[in-house]
Order: C-alpha cells, then structure tokens, then sequence
C-alpha cells in the first residue's frame, strides 16, 4: 500500500485515514496553511501549525481544529506525521508522513528564499515528494527580496513626493503582510483595505509585529494621509474602493508580473515581481535537497515541469486537482 | 542602449498620455542626435529587417540557458513574446554593454553580411553583456517586431514640445521613404529638404465613427455628404513630373496601381489629391477581396491587371499648383477639385466621389440605407467651413457606417492570443448548423470586454475536448453574435463563405447552441448582400 494515494477528494493517507487540503468534505484534514484553495469548510476534524490555525480559524468560523508544532511527531493510525516550514506565508507547513519507515512529504505552497516573516523553508529528506510548481517554467526566475523592496520603496516615495497615493495590490493573506514588513514604513503612513486589516489583526493578536496601519473605511479622512501607500487586494484596485483616492499611482505586487503581457493587461502603472511561492530555480533545487526518487506535481505548469524532471531522471508523475493545472488566471488573484 | 531601455520603461509603465508625452519630449532633447533619429523611426513603424530567423534564436537560446529546445518551446506561449521569452531565460548578465542605440543598430545591420557562427558569437555576446529590459528590446530589435504603445501622433506632440517645431510641419517631415541609414536627425527634422518633399504626402485626416445619429449635427446646410468607400485609402501626389501614391500606413504603393500613371498625364504638377482606391468595373467597386489581390500578390500580371482593374475615387483636393490648401475651407477645395475635374477625359481612372445632395437628416438617412446597393458601406459628413486637420479628430468629420450584418454563431474552437493577450483565450473559430453538424466559418478574436475574455478563459480551461497544438477544441455550448462588414463566395474556406472583418458583438448567454443560425441563413446574406 502506497503511503499516499490521489483520490477525488484528494490527496490521502491510507494507513492514517486522513487527507490533506482535501478539497471535498473528510473526516479528517491535515491542513498546509490558510489559503482558501487548500484550507476549505466543511471537514469534521482539522490539524494545521499552531501559527496558521488562527487565520484558518478566522476564515472557516466554529471548526473542530486541532494544532501541532514544528517537528513536533505525532502519530495518526498507523503513519506518523509532522508539519515543517514551507516558507509561503506565516504558518505555512510542508507535511511529513512516514508510514513503516516509508517517508513521503507533501509540500503545499512553498518558496525557498526566506521573506522575514514566514517561518524560513527547510528542507525534508524524503523517499517521495508531493511539490507544487505553480511558477514551474524556466522564465520564472525571482530578484532578491531585498532588490524588489527597493523598487516598491523607489516607487512609493516618488509617488509621495507628487503627493499621490500609492495603491499596491496583494494577496491579504500573506502578501500583504510580507511588504508591510519589508516596505520603509519612515516614507509615509500605511492604509489598509478591510480584508487586508482583517488578516493583519488576527496575525498581531497572535504576536506576528507588524507596523501600525490605517483602515480605511468610509469615514477615513484620506486627505490627512496624503502621500500614503495603500495595501488592497488585487480585486479591488479597479473598483470603487480605489477610486476614493483619485489619480493614484497603481501596483501588483505578484510572481505573474515577471510576464509583461500579464503586467500590461492587469492594467496597473506597475507590477512588481514578488511571489511567495518558489520560482525556477528554487523548485528544482527543493527537489533535489529532498533526495526523493519519486517526484509527484501539482498545481501549476504539471506537464511540463514533470516532463523536465523526467528529463533529469526523476520518477516524476501528475496529481491532478479539482482544477486544471494551469493557475495564471485563477492564481493572479488567489495566493 | 541604457538611455533607450530607460525611455522603453518609462513608456511602458504608463497609460497616461502627458507622462508618455514628458518622457519622449525629454529624450528627444538630451539623447544623442543618432539615437533620437533611430527612436523615430522605430516609433514611427521602420523597423530594421530580421536579421536572424527565429528558428535559430530559439536554438541558440535554449542553449545557452542551459534548456532542452522543447522546454523552451513550452515557455514561448505561455510569454507571448519570443524576445521577452529569450530574456527571461538566459542566465544574468556577466557584464554591462554600453553601445548607444544608434550602436545597437549598426551592429546588427552587420549580422545580415556574417556567415552564421560569427553571427551566433556576436549575439550570443550582447545577450551575455545585456540584462533585463536592454536584452529584451535587443531581441526585439534583432527580431524585426519592435512596438510599443506610442502612436505617430503621440511621438510628433512629443517632437514638437522638444524641439519647438510645430506639430503639423513635423508630421509632414516625418511622412514618406527615409530611414536613418538615409538621413540624418538634422536633414529630416530640421533643415528644409526639398528633394524629400518633392515625394512627401500629407498627414491624412481620419474620421471617428458618429455616435447615434446626426441630428446633434445641426444643420444640414453646413454639411456635406458622400459615400464611404470600402476601398484603399490614399494620396496621388503629382509633382515635378513624376507621381506618388501613399496608404494611409504610409506605404508607398505607385507601382501596385500603375493604372494612375495616367494622373500624370491629366492632372497639373503640384496637385495632391485625397481618395479611395478601388477595384471597378461595370461602373461599381468590386469587392474588396480583388482589390487586396492587387498589394498582396509578389507580381502584377497582365491577367490581375484586367481582373482587378483600379479607379481613384476622389473626396478632396490638398494641393494644387503647388499651394496647400488644407487651411482653406472644404466647400472651396471640393469647388476647386470640380474644376479640375471637369477637364478630365472619360478613360482617366480619377473620379469624383459624388456629393449626396440631402435637405434634412432624415433624406441623409435613406440616402444611407441604400449605400450598400451602390457598393459603399455608409455615408461620411464633412463640415463645409472645415480646414483639412491632420490625424483622427473629433468635430469636423464623421463616418456614418451602415449596420454591420450579424449571425449567431457557436464557438467550437480556442486558442491563447499573443502578446498582451497570450494568457487569454481570445482567438476563436465559430460554425453554423449545417443540418445536425456544426461548419465552421470564421475566426474572430475581438469585440469582448478583458473580463469576458477572462471568463470565457477560465471556461475553455474547464470545457477542453481535445487539444490540436496551441488550439483547443472546446464544447459547442457558447453562442456569439458575430458582426461583419461583407460577406463574399470563397472556395478556400470549408463553408464556402468568407467574412470581411468578422468580430464579436455580442456574448449570447440567452441562446442555446441549437438556435444558433445555419449554413443556410449564410448563403441567403451572401445572395443579398454578397
Ligand atoms: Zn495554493
Ligand atoms: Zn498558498
């Protein structure tokens, strides 16, 4: 019996009887982290990282959720499993199951370049690996952190110094809280969007430091902020939350904008390319630190990136998930 | 190349038109004079030609990055862009070229003489010693491809802000046959050049289609009237003995018609004329599909020649004796072009295109509907008091197009689009019924909205039955009305039919694929209006 096994519901561990990021309702889900498209409702029993369980609790209400820490062991049925940094967004685990000896670790969503507040990646030694490569092509290659801060900085002072706002479009639950952590908050003051103030809270009431931001709602007085860089998902920069701040400088802040086209047809001034998930390089080096034989792919360019790992004599193989694989489109907005 | 890259950046990062405007004005003035020239011209669509096939780019990257040529070939569409899709695969740069743009140019005129290994050291150098956005633009330099969203108008304001010329004279400077191996940034935006202007036309003036009605108009009696021809747009340009004929692209096509020679025989030195190239016989145009034979075929044979035979539909009259008459009211320009008219023979292949006489709107309106019956696709209103303005602008003219012919149509095929739209499914081929079979007759690829593109995307993903390549058969479940302008017999196409700019009107969420129309309904729009 294999020690995972891919169903309709999703990925499944026989001798623990549970699942992980099922996306149909188990008995039991081991869960990766908080994202909407791997933390779903609907399960009897949940198990996440003590640090992800707040925001999943936050998005999925009154659940039976039950926390572990890092490296911590503990032994479901007869498979013994552990979660393990993944480096995508605070909390974020990849998922270590071990079944007679037998090691098989699932990644989730991952990036190998430590961001200054997720838990840094760490590599697990494993017999099989289960790696997302949603960014698995060879044009993905990602500047350091630091590079792509310095332009956000660069671009939110010239803004300022116009005296315009600068509306940076991120993911809520993540993203954001990378550049709030990252971003040269002596610039000028930062407002939020309430989906984005929404994550921030639950993330300080579980001790994450953040810097001080503004909500805005619809009393905010947005001419006391001028010169402010605005934190928002990418959804609402067309709508009308954004228009409240005039002729505003716009920005995404996303993997997708590597590709000028997709940077272009978002229509935003600028797209800054900062992902949380790994690029080229660090997919292939995750694999290869893993010293798995069997490599299983999922979410993202699968064909391909299966093809490339067979290429290099990798067992590689495709998971299939309840979505097709290509994620351009659906991932631009989601984590 | 740095101070090019930088002008690219600025000019991509923004949509808005002033800021487009501040940094060309900027380059304009501080770029070295070489450069400047080569930025014109690029922007102004001459490009260099291809100096490498894209075949071996893809080789020589693919291996230089290190990549099975197949892994490459996956990236390509998923870019869109074949120089963006090198760049971002080559490894980092091992060192920083400085050749000027100008530089950049001269070096890869040179590849067209290597043999193909010194042609593949020196590119595989500049890509070593280029990064980023210079690597790209290098690829789409070396690629022949160079756009950027900058139209001929926008970069004249720009032109004009830096160097205190007026827009109207730089337009004109800017028009007919140079590239910057023939002139120099002083003989073509300074200095008065007389040779060139012998052959140089002026900037057409373009109408925007009216919104409703012309009632808001006003009055009729400022108003004149015509045809809009489906024809080629262009100017006859007799000076100095000789001729010119120019497209609206600002391609010189003398040699495609060389029916208009016979202009030089009838018409004075110094008269510029505006108007329609079209295919005639019978006293009524052809239809557009013979007159395209006439640009697109490598030779023109005796037997094209008679099957396609040309006429010159003239609106307006811009220059005669030598004299611009642009500034000068339509009303005295048409009387003059009458005139000069009046004198031709019955065998020139210049004709009026007559004024439609109209007392009220209303007449204007019938006189409209029947356009189709004499071979034209609408009416055009140009204000009589109004002087000859360059470029698209709103006021003084107005093309009143007729309806476009629709038909529901379903989609049974996807396929991504290119460039901007290379994440999108954009280009599809829809069919009609052909008893219970669906036969596909055209393509259309736009007329929907980014976030219906978006949607019908995300559908094709979850609806794909089979894959051909980059296209995708998907379920017939989706019915488009599909607008046209004409409709013409082709035994090239599976259906018979062939459509004259075919695009999507309409998303028809309300109709079930079996009340899409049939093959039949096709034929009877070809019968009527074919
Ligand atoms: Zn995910
Ligand atoms: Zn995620």
């Amino acid at each position: 019996m294999s020690v995972l096994t891919f169903t309709e519901r999703g990925i499944f561990c026989p001798a623990g009887n549970f699942f992980i990021d099922p996306w149909a309702p188990v008995d039991r889900a081991l869960i990766t982290h908080g994202h909407s498209d791997h933390a779903r409702p609907g399960h009897r029993r949940y198990l996440a990282t003590a640090p992800a369980a707040p925001v999943i609790r936050h998005r999925l209400g009154g659940i039976a959720l039950d926390t572990i820490g890092y490296g911590e062991r503990r032994r479901i049925g007869d498979s013994l499993v552990s979660f393990h940094p993944a480096g995508h967004v605070p909390g974020s685990a990849q998922i270590r199951i071990e079944v007679a000896g037998e090691v098989w670790v699932v990644s989730g969503d991952y990036k190998t370049e430590a961001d200054g507040l997720s838990e840094p990646f760490e590599p697990v030694r494993a017999h099989a690996f289960v790696s997302e490569c949603t960014f698995g092509l060879p044009v993905f290659n990602w500047a350091p952190q630091a590079q792509v801060l310095a332009e956000i900085d660069a671009w939110w002072a010239a803004n300022a110094a116009e005296g315009r706002f600068s509306l940076l479009g991120a993911y809520a639950l993540g993203k954001a809280q990378r550049l709030l952590a990252g971003v040269n908050t002596g610039i000028g003051p930062i407002l939020t969007h309430g989906a984005i103030e929404a994550t921030c809270a639950v993330m300080r009431a579980q001790g994450i430091a953040l810097p001080p931001t503004v909500p805005v709602t619809p009393e905010t007085d947005l001419k006391a902020h001028a010169g402010a860089l605005a934190l928002a998902p990418p959804s609402a920069l067309g709508g009308p939350w954004a228009r409240r701040f005039g002729t505003a400088a716009t920005g995404l802040a996303s993997g997708w904008m590597a590709l000028r086209g997709v940077r272009r047809r978002r229509g935003a001034d600028r797209g800054f390319v900062l992902s949380d998930h790994a690029d080229w390089a660090g997919l292939n080096e995750a694999i290869r630190e893993t010293g798995a034989e069997r490599v299983f792919v999922t979410h993202g360019y699968t064909t391909v990136f299966r093809r490339w790992l067979a290429d290099q004599g990798h067992d590689a193989e495709i998971v299939r998930t309840a979505f097709e694989g290509e994620t351009l489109d659906s991932a631009e907005d989601a984590p | 190349m740095k101070r090019f890259a930088a002008l690219f950046t600025a000019l991509d990062r923004t949509t808005r038109t002033n800021a487009k405007i501040a940094a060309l004005a900027a380059y304009f003035t501080d770029a070295p004079e070489p450069d400047r020239l080569w930025t014109v011209a690029l922007l102004s669509g001459r490009r260099p030609r291809r100096a490498v096939t894209t075949t071996r780019l893809r080789e020589w990257a693919a291996e230089r990055a290190g990549l099975p040529l197949w892994l490459f070939e996956e990236c390509y569409p998923v870019v869109g862009d074949l120089a963006e899709t090198i760049a971002l695969v080559l490894p980092q740069a091992t060192g920083t070229g400085t050749a000027s743009l100008s530089e950049r140019m001269a070096e890869i005129a040179a590849l067209a003489q290597m043999d193909e290994p010194a042609r593949k050291a020196r590119i595989l150098a500049a890509w070593d010693s280029l990064d980023g956005t210079e690597r790209f633009l290098f690829n789409k330099l070396i690629t022949g491809g160079f756009r950027v969203g900058v139209s001929q108008t926008l970069m004249t304001r720009a032109l004009a802000r830096a160097t205190g010329i007026a827009e109207a004279d730089l337009a004109h400077r800017l028009m007919g046959d140079w590239t910057p191996a023939t002139t120099t940034w002083a003989a073509l935006i300074e200095a008065p050049d007389p040779a060139a202007a012998l052959s140089r036309p002026y900037p057409f003036y373009l109408a925007y289609q009216i919104e409703g009605d012309p009632q808001a108009l006003g009055d009729p009696a400022d108003w004149c009237a015509e045809y809009k021809w489906d024809g080629i747009r262009g100017q006859l340009i007799v000076r100095g003995g000789t001729h010119f004929l120019w497209s609206r692209g600002e391609e010189l096509m003398t040699d495609r018609f060389p029916e208009l020679a016979q202009a030089r025989d009838f018409l004075p030195p110094g008269t510029v004329i505006d108007g329609e190239i079209l295919g005639w016989a019978d006293d009524r145009p052809l239809p557009f599909a013979a007159l395209q034979k006439r640009i697109t075929r490598k030779s023109l044979s005796k037997r094209l020649l008679a099957e396609a035979p040309v006429m010159l539909k003239a609106y307006d009259l811009l220059e005669e004796g030598g004299t611009d008459l642009r500034p000068r009211p339509l009303a005295q320009r048409r009387a003059r072009l009458e005139a000069l008219f009046a004198r031709l023979p019955d065998r020139s292949p210049l004709r009026l295109s007559p004024l439609l006489p109209f007392a009220d709107w209303a007449a204007l309106a019938e006189t409209r509907a029947a356009a189709r019956a004499a071979g034209a696709e609408g009416v055009m209103l140009k204000r009589a008091a109004a002087p000859y303005l360059a470029g698209r602008k709103k006021g003084d003219w107005w093309k009143w197009k007729l309806d476009p012919l629709t038909v529901d149509a379903v989609m049974i095929y996807a396929q991504a689009g290119h460039g901007r739209r290379a994440t999108l499914y954009t280009d599809f081929t829809f069919a009609v019924w052909d008893g219970a079979d669906l036969v596909p007759f055209t393509k259309a690829y736009s007329g929907l909205t980014d976030a219906e593109f978006r949607e019908i995307t995300a559908w094709v993903r979850k609806n794909t039955l089979q894959r051909f390549g980059p296209v995708r058969q998907v379920r017939p479940e989706h019915v488009f009305e599909i607008a046209f302008e004409g409709i013409q017999q082709s035994p090239r196409h599976k259906s018979g039919i062939a459509l004259r700019f075919p695009r999507m009107a309409r998303w028809r969420r309300d109709k079930p694929p079996a009340e899409a129309n049939t093959l039949d309904d096709l034929r009877a729009l070809l019968a009527s209006h074919g």
